[in-house]
């Protein structure tokens, strides 16, 4: 369905932006229908830019992205619109992305008129509650303002934005990092309840245990190129990167405590940046990066 | 030591005062790492500001705090002055934006220190171990904000804030905005400072019970405003008694979790509004235990040694 294929970002940078700095590398993997794809990595790694090319908020400098077989870098006026009914995004900070003047059900208006002008009142209102109901709100909460809502239902009415549209793929771009563990929850379950529904979604995160939760397949990133990737079970049962590795032992778990030699060793992850080398195979449906 | 007792702290607004701290009694001992763990709005970083400054829209009700036997003056912002920073000290919530923009580090320090009184040059050999201590080349002294990373410029503000050796230290939320590998230097830097002795006991406020896991040596649950359960860090996690403390950390996806395999339950409803909260246990209208005597407010009473808990089925849940 969505494929990024060998896919580089190249910024100017230098006095009078003469150089090119390359923060993505070569990037390159597939999302299937009814998948959740997991991009994990660090600040810095890249993850949030390879979701913000496939919105095409950001433009790709090498390779392309394609969804059903169409360079979506090519697409222009109602193609692009078609795209976007197909295609959404969700991101981090949940308060920003209303506007805490207008009640929260504005957004679903600019939405219609954007998008589903064809559509009849009555016809519109089937899909808007259909929607609400996925995400476990009901319509009165339209009625709010932002402020009046926590940052968990502004996440889930965000949610219901994109399932208005009835699309196929979300991005998901860090949508829990703010909310509370006990409202995490409920988002992360209602990602994996629309998953069973059909619905694909590439899962932003920088906590490996919410990418283990959710994801079919797990991308991890470092300094914009992937070191590893695989189906979740093999990525994170026999992780081979020494990148992976220290991720997953810094995800601090419950009733596994540090030592006091871990917990106060400071080298840690940042130090296997490594440049170059390829994406092997390791076994099926899990490859790793090897350096020359 | 810290010692607090029946602390009540309100906020003002228009509608009428929040009583986001309902009488909260706790002690922390000499050398405890205390982690405080809640829902937003559960008045946690109320408790952790109010032990340092009152912001103009808290307003101190009633309630005694203690430090090292000393009374604590916190209703009164003047006479707070000396405690802070010399004995009281927080890591704020984004201390990434506590450093000036347009100081170099080391000068901003020094700037800082002057205002109290003590020349720079005389703590800059001190300054610049303890950098050392947490992974920061003294170089970092001469470069802008800017130039670090998130979780350089919160190792950065601990060391600042620990500089004078302060008995206390409030860590509010220091591990929140930060990417695992960051959140584990942070996490160590904090035992670190501790074990050393930069500072006496340490309040970490967090919504992240992992965190907590790997560094508290107790843990102070609190929800709505009231104190739900305080135990040692192992009791809270393998033999939590309230409710709530058992609901929260089974929320929690854990590696190796899966959505297919076990859908974890999250917690239904909200928290009540602290305007006007309802009589009896506050956690009434959310918990699955709940029975006719939650109409009537659960004392925080201790179960075992070392471990307090509201709730009036605390025993026989603790035993089951």
């Amino acid at each position: 369905m969505l494929k990024v294929e060998n896919v580089s970002k190249l910024y100017r940078s230098g006095a009078f932006g003469g150089k090119k700095t390359r923060v993505i590398h070569d990037v390159d993997f597939e999302v299937k229908p009814g998948e959740v794809v997991s991009l994990i990595g660090e600040s810095g790694s890249g993850k949030t830019t390879v979701g913000r090319m496939i919105l095409r908020l950001t433009s790709v400098s090498e390779g392309r992205i394609t969804f059903d077989g169409e360079d979506i870098s090519t697409l222009k006026g109602p193609s692009l619109k078609a795209y976007y009914r197909r295609v959404q995004g969700v991101f981090q900070d949940p308060f920003s992305s209303f506007n805490p003047i207008f009640k929260v059900g504005r957004v679903f208006r600019t939405l219609r008129r954007e998008f589903l002008a064809d559509l009849d009142d009555a016809a519109f209102a089937t899909r808007l509650t259909g929607a609400l109901n996925a995400v476990g709100l009901e319509v009165a909460a339209l009625d709010k303002y932002p402020h009046q809502m926590s940052g968990g239902q502004l996440q889930r009415l965000l949610i219901a934005r994109a399932l208005v549209l009835d699309i196929r793929l979300l991005i998901a771009d860090e949508i829990i990092s703010m909310l509370d563990a006990s409202t995490r929850i409920d988002v992360l379950n209602l990602l994996g309840d629309l998953k069973q529904r059909g619905l694909s979604i590439i899962f932003v995160t920088h906590d490996l245990a919410l990418g283990n939760y959710i994801s079919d397949r797990i991308v991890i990133l470092q300094k914009g190129a992937i070191v590893e990737m695989g189906a979740t079970e093999a990525v994170f049962g026999d992780p081979q990167h020494a990148y992976t590795r220290g991720l997953i032992s810094a995800v601090p778990q419950l009733h596994r405590r540090w030592s006091d030699a871990e917990l106060k060793d400071l080298g840690l992850v940042a130090d296997t940046a490594r440049a170059g080398g390829r994406l092997v195979a390791y076994r099926e449906n899990h490859a790793v990066r090897v350096y020359f | 030591m810290l010692a607090v007792s029946d602390l009540r702290i309100h906020y003002r607004t228009l509608s009428g005062s929040v009583k986001a701290l309902d009488g909260v009694s706790f002690s922390v001992a000499d050398g405890e790492i205390m982690g405080l763990a809640g829902e937003s709005g559960c008045g946690k970083s109320t408790l952790g500001k109010a032990l340092i400054r009152l912001e103009e829209r808290m307003q101190y009700v009633g309630g005694e705090v203690s430090l090292d036997g000393a009374a604590l003056p916190i209703a009164d912002d003047r006479a707070m002055v000396p405690h802070r920073f010399r004995k009281i000290s927080i890591v704020p919530q984004y201390a990434m934006s506590a450093l000036n923009p347009t100081r170099r580090i080391g000068r901003m320090i020094d700037e800082l220190l002057d205002s109290r009184g003590i020349r720079g040059a005389t703590l800059r050999p001190e300054l610049e171990r303890r950098l050392a201590i947490l992974g920061l080349a003294p170089d970092v002294l001469g470069m802008y904000p800017i130039e670090l990373s998130g979780g350089m410029k919160q190792r950065v503000v601990m060391v600042l804030s620990t500089l004078l050796d302060p008995s206390l230290l409030i860590a509010d939320e220091v591990t929140s905005a930060l990417d695992v590998a960051s959140q584990k230097k942070v996490a160590g830097a904090l035992v670190e400072f501790r074990d050393r002795g930069f500072v006496k006991s340490m309040i970490v406020v967090t919504h992240d019970l992992a965190i907590l896991a790997q560094i508290a040596d107790s843990i102070l649950i609190m929800y709505a405003g009231k104190l739900a359960e305080k135990a040692p860090t192992r009791t809270i996690i393998e033999a939590p008694a309230h409710p709530y403390t058992r609901l929260l950390l089974g929320s929690l996806p854990e590696v190796g979790i899966r959505f297919e395999e076990r859908r974890l339950p999250g917690i239904k409803g909200r928290p009540p509004s602290l305007l006007a909260p309802p009589q009896g246990c506050r956690f009434r209208d959310r918990c699955p235990l709940a029975f006719d005597k939650c109409a009537v407010e659960p004392p925080f009473v201790e179960i075992a040694p070392g471990h307090q808990v509201a709730c009036w089925k605390a025993d026989a849940h603790a035993e089951g």
